[in-house]
């Protein structure tokens, strides 16, 4: 299947993703050129005392700079952002993102929840977000919020991922636009170049 | 449908948040109005949603009519995530390389802004007691929320968290033994009295109060990250304020001084640790 969008119409591309999902970010990374459009914002689970190594991993095959923000950095294109571990990760109205440690959402900080809502707020029918794999429910709010607010959301097959509750949940809670493999996934963000 | 939670479509608009704010800052005197909003707003909405209230609005009525729920309101809205050497890396930089040059005078003082309930007070007295410096030590700990600084003051914590404490200790590279500096009664860890007894615990807002005596290391750890730029820059002004020159500010793990207006009034000590050093008035 092919999904034509208007390339101009985002300007932020949000991924979630849990237990499961590693491989499937590193092979999408793999295939983004650089100075990628859009800003990347990941929220992906995290053991949270281990601060080092998962960005160093996701670097190896990416063109793209990977960051941990810091607090209040600026939100920019080309770059590739992931949630730092026990932060959650939001973004403010200024277009820069703010970090908190406040309390586990679906069991997890970062969470995905956390970041998209945020996202939802801010960027309203600007922002594209993408579920993958996960095995459990964290993200099915958040995309709900993004959907309600107009924005594109997309999740990996559920028949795909090993994990599939994660995008399960997403598309019991909401009317999601397009439900795609990895491949499909990868097509559509290089589309969105 | 799978059956998802309404909590988070309560829409809010900024402007009731800047009435609640202001309506706030007016009858308390606490100032919430340059705080993060996207992290601010999940407050309130946790909030309304514990006291089955429907709108901000509702929630300012309570909060102006009523100040016993405002003082539960202080205790819901700021955020006591903490744990006793928490980032142990932090520590062991703390115990190896910063403590060693505080050891060189006479006395020193050192602020826990923002201490929240604790856990950060008790572990650096762990340490300068290890280090044979507790007594020099002049401790000040301050927190906006008077019920966690009561309970700082108390030393005890729940014995579910002990695991994940004493891991940390192992990790600051100790000189002494966990379990020395507490006994266990009631599921409770009480700490020994005597490491805290100097440390005068005090109420201090960050967002409207002045600073209050001269130090030589800060502790202000992942409080900044709930504040606006304009609030950071204030509050960076009021932490420059209340250092010595040469004295040392430590922020939390994910905190920067990169984007704050006197930026170059400190030096990076250590960028991991997220250490920085006052190096012009």
């Amino acid at each position: 299947m092919s999904i034509a969008l208007n390339k101009y119409a985002y300007d932020i591309l949000v991924i979630g993703g849990s237990a499961g999902s590693f491989p499937v970010v590193s092979k999408i990374l793999e295939k983004m050129p650089s100075g990628y459009r859009l800003p990347i914002v990941m929220c992906l689970h995290r053991l949270k005392d281990k601060r080092e190594g998962f960005k160093e991993a996701l670097e190896i095959k990416s063109a793209l700079p990977i960051e941990e923000p810091n607090d209040k950095d600026p939100i920019l294109t080309g770059y590739v952002y992931i949630a730092p571990a026990n932060y959650h990760l939001l973004v403010e109205i200024d277009k820069r993102f703010s970090l908190a440690t406040t309390e586990l959402v679906q069991y997890s900080r970062p969470s995905i929840d956390v970041l998209f809502e945020s996202v939802a707020d801010i960027y309203r029918h600007r922002a594209l977000a993408i579920l993958l794999s996960g095995a459990n429910r964290d993200g099915a709010l958040g995309m709900k919020r993004i959907k309600d607010h107009d924005g594109y959301t997309v999740v990996q097959n559920p028949q795909e991922s090993g994990m599939s509750t994660m995008p399960q949940s997403a598309i019991e809670s909401t009317q999601i636009d397009s439900i795609l493999s990895v491949d499909e996934i990868i097509l559509l963000m290089q589309s969105l170049h | 449908m799978y059956n998802i939670s309404n909590e988070f479509d309560l829409e809010i608009e900024l402007s009731d948040l800047q009435k609640l704010t202001d309506a706030v800052l007016t009858k308390y005197g606490y100032d919430f109005g340059n705080y993060a909003m996207s992290s601010f707003k999940r407050r309130i909405i946790m909030v309304l949603k514990k006291n089955g209230l429907k709108t901000v609005d509702q929630l300012l009525q309570r909060l102006v009519h009523d100040p016993s729920f405002f003082d539960q309101f202080i205790i819901d809205i700021t955020v006591n995530t903490t744990e006793m050497f928490r980032d142990p890396t932090f520590f062991k930089y703390l115990r190896e390389k910063i403590l060693p040059i505080l050891n060189t005078r006479p006395e020193f003082n050192i602020w826990h802004a923002a201490c929240s309930s604790g856990e950060e007070v008790i572990s650096m007295a762990i340490l300068l007691q290890e280090e044979g410096m507790l007594s020099r030590a002049k401790v000040y700990a301050t927190d906006i929320n008077h019920a966690v600084l009561k309970k700082s003051a108390e030393g005890k914590y729940p014995i579910r968290n002990l695991q994940l404490y004493q891991q940390n200790y192992q990790q600051s590279n100790p000189k002494g033994k966990f379990e020395d500096y507490y006994t266990v009664k009631d599921n409770e860890i009480i700490f020994d009295p005597a490491l805290i007894q100097n440390v005068k615990f005090k109420h201090h807002d960050l967002a409207v109060d002045h600073h209050f005596f001269k130090f030589d290391l800060i502790l202000c750890r992942n409080v900044l990250i709930y504040f606006n730029q304009e609030l950071q820059n204030r509050v960076f002004e009021l932490l420059h304020n209340s250092l010595f020159l040469g004295g040392f500010l430590a922020l939390g793990a994910k905190e920067s001084m990169v984007w704050c207006k006197i930026v170059d009034k400190f030096e990076t000590v250590n960028e991991v640790e997220k250490v920085y050093k006052k190096v012009k008035l």
